[in-house]
């Protein structure tokens, strides 16, 4: 058995586990916690890790907790340098499984730039916690 | 003969230290950070496949102290982790981290959130922290919680400190695995008979007075040592108590060094022994109950027989007793 694989093919019995972060300086994680929230209502586990977080941080913690998803909060208009680091990050460290999603004030030409880079999904200040739910169920079935 | 309490678990012939390993044994032997976190997940999920990497690994385990980190939501316990792990690196030690929260009962999600109190560099290798949900079933917790331990002491740690909430049945059983309990308490907690109830504050080794910055920290230590005192003795260990604040930061050495002297008090003699025995003992039960309660699960899926008496106990026309008996009669014909 190669050991960077799985013990054991079937993931059925386990939750999904999503890490939520908030990276960059700026101050409140309301919007964050809210969505933490929801995802547990939808039987998720969810390692919150709160604010001020550096891509290394984020990375490391979710290949210690083994996650599925990382979802990122970002306000601070720091999104096009911050979240490119986290995913060449996880290309660094070949862990392609781990799906991101991000969620805050992103402009469009950004969004797409971000999702091309693979960020799998954007949410805006309006999107409804039950199509953050049924995304975040969506990216974690599509893991490899 | 007894082996010496902290003689660690002796090996078996057949896979003893230096036997071959499998290659996920052998990574984790090798600190492959990678390999451990998909084995936890592995192991929580409780796959059959995991069972023979536990078994190999399980001569390289017994050895380091186990600290139960327990006590009622916000009184800190995670922020003096975070300062004990720092303590604990400037020693040299490496530090495994299991911090358990409770899964809704409702969902079956969790939220997790110790790690915003737990900040180290990214780049320290020598701590592994590792988040769990409580995950509903009995003794099902406990059992992937002991496994953890064990993986994070042959992937080389020298102490584990494991955090859970203390409120509930499944709380005071993770934090009975530990070789030394810490219970924390703050000043005014009017629910510290709560605790107590819990069962928590008969197991405890050593009690934190945290929050010591704020007013009543004297008074509460006080109380408790009051509340020790006429506590049954006959145990020679008396439970000591330790004013801290993760705040200031103050106490943590003094901390450290009171679960330390718990920790040569158990592998003095007797006593360390005798808790060892009943550990492992514990965990016997909790093997084979667990298995019987999956068997007895896999069977009420599947066995239309066992759901039809199900059935009549619910329609009123066979009684619970009776029902069991019959339940309980079919199992074991299996
Ligand atoms: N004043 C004061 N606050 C503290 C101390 N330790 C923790 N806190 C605060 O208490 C809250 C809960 O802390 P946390 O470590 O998450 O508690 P836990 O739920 O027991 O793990 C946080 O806001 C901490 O900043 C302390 O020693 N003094
Ligand atoms: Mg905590």
């Amino acid at each position: 058995m190669n050991p960077q694989e799985s013990v054991a093919k079937p993931r059925s019995r386990r939750p999904i586990r999503v890490l939520i972060a908030k990276p960059g300086l700026d101050g409140h994680d309301r919007g964050a916690k809210v969505v933490a929230r929801a995802l547990r209502d939808a039987g998720m586990e969810v390692i919150y890790a709160g604010l001020r977080q550096t891509p290394e941080d984020i990375v490391e913690a979710a290949l210690e907790e083994d996650v599925d998803i990382i979802g990122l909060s970002i306000l601070s208009g720091a999104h096009m340098v911050l979240l490119p680091q986290v995913v060449s990050l996880l290309k660094k460290r070949k862990a392609h499984r781990i799906r991101v999603f991000a969620g805050g004030i992103i402009p469009d030409e950004d969004a797409g730039r971000l999702r091309r880079i693979g960020i799998r999904a954007i949410f805006g200040p309006g999107t409804s916690l039950e199509s953050i739910v049924s995304t975040a169920r969506k990216i974690a079935g599509s893991r490899a | 003969m007894n082996p010496p309490p902290s003689g660690g678990n002796r090996p078996r012939k057949a896979s003893g230290p230096g036997a071959r390993l499998s290659p996920t044994a052998r990574a984790i032997r090798a600190g492959d950070r990678r390999v451990l976190a998909r084995l936890i997940s592995d192991v929580e999920a409780r796959e059959p496949a995991t069972r023979s990497i536990l078994e190999e690994l399980y001569p390289y385990t017994g050895r380091i102290p186990v600290i139960g980190i327990s006590g009622p939501l916000g009184v800190g316990k995670s922020s003096l982790v975070n300062l004990l792990i720092q303590h604990l690196r400037g020693r040299g030690k490496k530090v495994g981290v299991i911090a358990v929260d409770p899964t809704s009962p409702f969902s079956g999600g969790a939220v997790l959130g110790d790690r915003i109190r737990i900040q180290r560099p990214a780049e320290d290798t020598g701590v592994f922290l590792r988040s769990m949900a409580s995950r509903g079933h009995s003794g099902g917790v406990s059992q992937s919680t002991r496994e953890v331990i064990r993986l994070l002491e042959a992937f080389g740690m020298d102490v584990v400190l494991v955090e859970t909430v203390g409120s509930g049945q499944v709380d005071v059983e993770i934090h009975e695995i530990a070789s030394t309990r810490v219970v924390v308490l703050v000043p005014h907690l009017g629910d510290d008979v709560q605790t107590m109830k819990a069962g928590l504050f008969e197991i405890a080794d050593v009690f934190a007075v945290n929050k010591a910055d704020l007013p009543g920290a004297d008074e509460a230590a006080h109380h408790l040592m009051e509340l020790i005192r006429t506590a049954p003795a006959g145990e020679k260990w008396h439970p000591r108590i330790v004013k801290t604040s993760a705040q200031i930061p103050l106490g943590i050495p003094e901390l450290w060094e009171v679960v330390e002297a718990h920790e040569s008090y158990l592998r003095e003699g007797v006593p360390g022994e005798q808790a060892r025995q009943r550990r492992l003992r514990q965990e016997l039960r909790d093997l084979v109950t667990g298995r019987f309660a999956g068997e007895l699960e896999d069977a009420m899926d599947r066995d239309p027989a066992l759901d039809r008496l199900f059935q009549k106990v619910a329609e009123g026309t066979l009684d619970p007793y009776r029902a069991a008996d019959r339940v309980y009669e079919s199992l074991r014909k299996r």
